[in-house]
């Protein structure tokens, strides 16, 4: 199947895609390529296409136009081998609140045509795999959110799939659960599975993808490694707050030499952030200096590492925030984890 | 890389044979069933709300308006028939909202993207819920005679009477299936069934003859399938013409199916 003339040919594979929604064009025109047993990352935020394109390569869209093949299979024209290859762990945790744990797992074995002695083996087999056997026996609504988020995850491996979507596998997770799903992501991604997950965060593309694409507006408008794109951002960055607003401007002088890239400055909250690059903390020393010798008043002086709006910033210029044209309800703001809306560029 | 790419596929990816594809579509159907029927035996709340409330109604029918309507005959025995096709439709609100909150939740997507039969969603969801509505017929059924009712034509016509009702309960279902999934959310779902069940069970001969009502009303009830249903019901029960409101219950029914079935299949198809 991987071999077609000798070439090995992608695990997903995915030409001019579009979709549209009424007026609203979710994709305009994705290519994407996943070689076997490697992990994609596709990172953008709400209303970038992410989910459309997933609902498309699982079958459950039919695309406009371009063309989207999982294991040499079209997802169109052979969508029945298409769904005997696939797994797929959607946004919400797909289970079925009133039965058990235990008893979610088999009927999904039954529903893959499983026998039920092995249908019963492998819903023992995967509990225990993602540390639930504890839990079995009880009702799926007695699980934590992370519970039931890896209970998803399993009922998606039940089929054992040789290409596995997961459609931002962490959002609404508590920062524990988050890394025991990093965990259990990574350990498939050892065991040779093929996956493509959707992310809304640049930290967990980074610990989990080979490879990541940016999507905006249902556009491909980067790809390469996590740090091909975090060297376009301009590495680390320098990020402080000064609670006097009639010095914003020289504070943003004070850093502009030490910073690779213009400084950032939101004039409503005082925050200024900044990219250096790779010199981390010498550039943080640099900054501590600049600012004393200026004399500005700071707060909240970091070093942190640059987040999904400092890529789409230094990508297209505008925040990843303003989206928001967007087909259905699957809206859900990076409102919250953004300080506000007024960013603006200062000149030097 | 590849070999363990290909030994990790548990499924062949192979097209299976038309034999093999009707056989999973009865096994998927009987599984989906078997999880529906689980589900519903899991929440006793269920039961309990789809029986507590026409048992409210038999007890406030016969015991509180009862006296204050005039039929001929006892009146338990009038009302009986009609609660009970109003039982049956109203059971067919936890179709609705069941599949809402499905398609809600992504179950349905998930279940979507499986290699498993495409129609065993609805069939199975149907089977169940029609299984779950017969169960309560037959509670009310119960307590109809606990407060006088009798059936009084005889065995036969008595279990064509339960049987009617339930088939009308299966086409309503098939209605509540569609508006589930095109509605898609779990409140105005709700809403919605209200809107159209509450007039179509209320402005019928379900509780009072046709005759007590305005003639604009009469026009819409004595008209309306729900009444040929009950009216078909009720010959079977207390004795009576059968025939004449049972052809036209019969196609009021067979052209629900025909508009709804379709309906709904292509709802689950394009559902999310």
């Amino acid at each position: 199947m991987s071999q077609v003339n000798g070439v090995e040919q992608p695990a997903i594979l995915v030409e001019g895609l579009t979709k549209s929604f009424g007026e609203v064009r979710a994709l305009r025109g994705i290519d994407l390529s996943v070689p076997h047993g490697t992990v994609l990352g596709v990172l953008g935020p709400n209303g970038a296409g992410k989910t459309t394109a997933v609902r498309i390569l699982t079958t459950l869209l039919r695309p406009d136009g371009g063309r989207a093949e999982v294991e040499g299979y079209d997802v169109v024209r052979d969508a029945a081998a298409v769904r005997r290859t696939i797994g797929l762990s959607g946004q919400s945790a797909a289970i079925q609140e009133e039965l058990t744990g235990r008893e979610n797992l088999e009927i999904i074995g039954r529903l893959y045509h499983l026998s039920w002695p092995r249908a019963r083996s492998r819903a023992t087999e995967l509990l225990e795999q993602f540390g639930l056997s504890d839990a079995a026996d009880r009702a799926a609504k007695n699980y934590s959110g992370g519970m039931q988020r890896r209970l998803d995850l399993a009922a998606s491996l039940v089929g054992q799939p040789r290409v596995l979507f997961l459609d931002e596998p962490t959002t609404g997770l508590d920062p524990r659960s988050r890394l025991g799903m990093w965990d259990i992501i990574r350990s498939l991604a050892a065991g040779g599975t093929t996956l493509l997950l959707t992310t809304q965060y640049l930290d967990e593309a980074d610990e989990l993808a080979d490879e990541i694409v940016v999507i905006d507006h249902g556009l491909v408008i980067a790809a390469g490694t996590a740090e091909e794109l975090k060297g376009r951002v301009g590495g680390d960055v320098v990020e402080f707050a000064v609670p006097d607003r009639r010095r914003i401007a020289d504070a943003v002088v004070a850093v502009t030499k030490m910073g690779e890239g213009e400084p950032h400055a939101d004039q409503e909250t005082g925050v200024i952030y900044v990219g250096v690059g790779g010199r981390g903390s010498d550039a943080l020393i640099e900054a501590v200096r600049s600012l004393d010798a200026a004399n500005i008043e700071t707060h909240d002086l970091r070093l942190r590492r640059p987040s999904l709006d400092d890529v789409f910033l230094a990508l297209t210029g505008h925040a990843a925030e303003e989206e928001e044209d967007q087909p259905s309800g699957r809206r859900r703001g990076l409102r919250n984890r953004r300080r506000g809306q007024a960013d603006a560029r200062v000149a030097s | 890389m590849t070999a363990v790419a290909e030994s990790a596929g548990g499924l062949g990816a192979a097209e299976p044979g038309l034999r093999t594809r009707i056989g999973w579509a009865i096994t998927d159907t009987l599984t989906i069933t078997r999880r529906n029927l689980l589900v519903w035996m899991r929440v006793p709340a269920y039961l309990v709300f789809t029986v507590i409330q026409p048992v409210m109604f038999v007890l406030l029918f016969r015991y509180v308006f009862g006296g204050a309507i005039h039929v001929a005959g006892n009146y338990v025995n009038f009302l009986m028939p009609g609660i009970i096709a109003q039982t049956a439709a109203f059971a067919t609100f936890g179709t609705a909202i069941a599949l809402a909150q499905e398609l809600k939740k992504g179950v349905i997507d998930r279940l979507r993207s499986m290699p498993m039969a495409r129609s065993a969603v609805l069939a199975g969801r149907l089977v169940a819920d029609t299984g779950r509505m017969l169960v309560t017929i037959l509670i009310i059924v119960g307590v109809g005679y606990a407060v006088g009712f009798r059936f009084s034509n005889g065995v036969v016509p008595a279990i064509a009477m339960v049987l009617l009702a339930t088939v009308f309960g299966l086409a309503i279902c098939c209605i509540s299936a569609y508006t589930g999934l095109a509605i898609g959310d779990e409140e105005s779902v709700q809403a919605f069934g209200l809107i159209w069940l509450f007039p179509l069970t209320f402005l019928s001969s379900a509780f009072v003859p046709i005759a007590t009502m305005p003639g604009w009303l009469q026009a819409f009830a004595n008209n309306q399938p729900v009444t040929y249903v009950i009216d078909t019901m009720r010959a079977l029960a207390l004795g009576g013409p059968v025939v004449p409101s049972l052809w036209k219950s019969l196609v009021w029914l067979a052209g629900i199916f025909v508009v709804f079935l379709p309906l709904a299949v292509r709802a689950y198809r394009r559902a999310g």
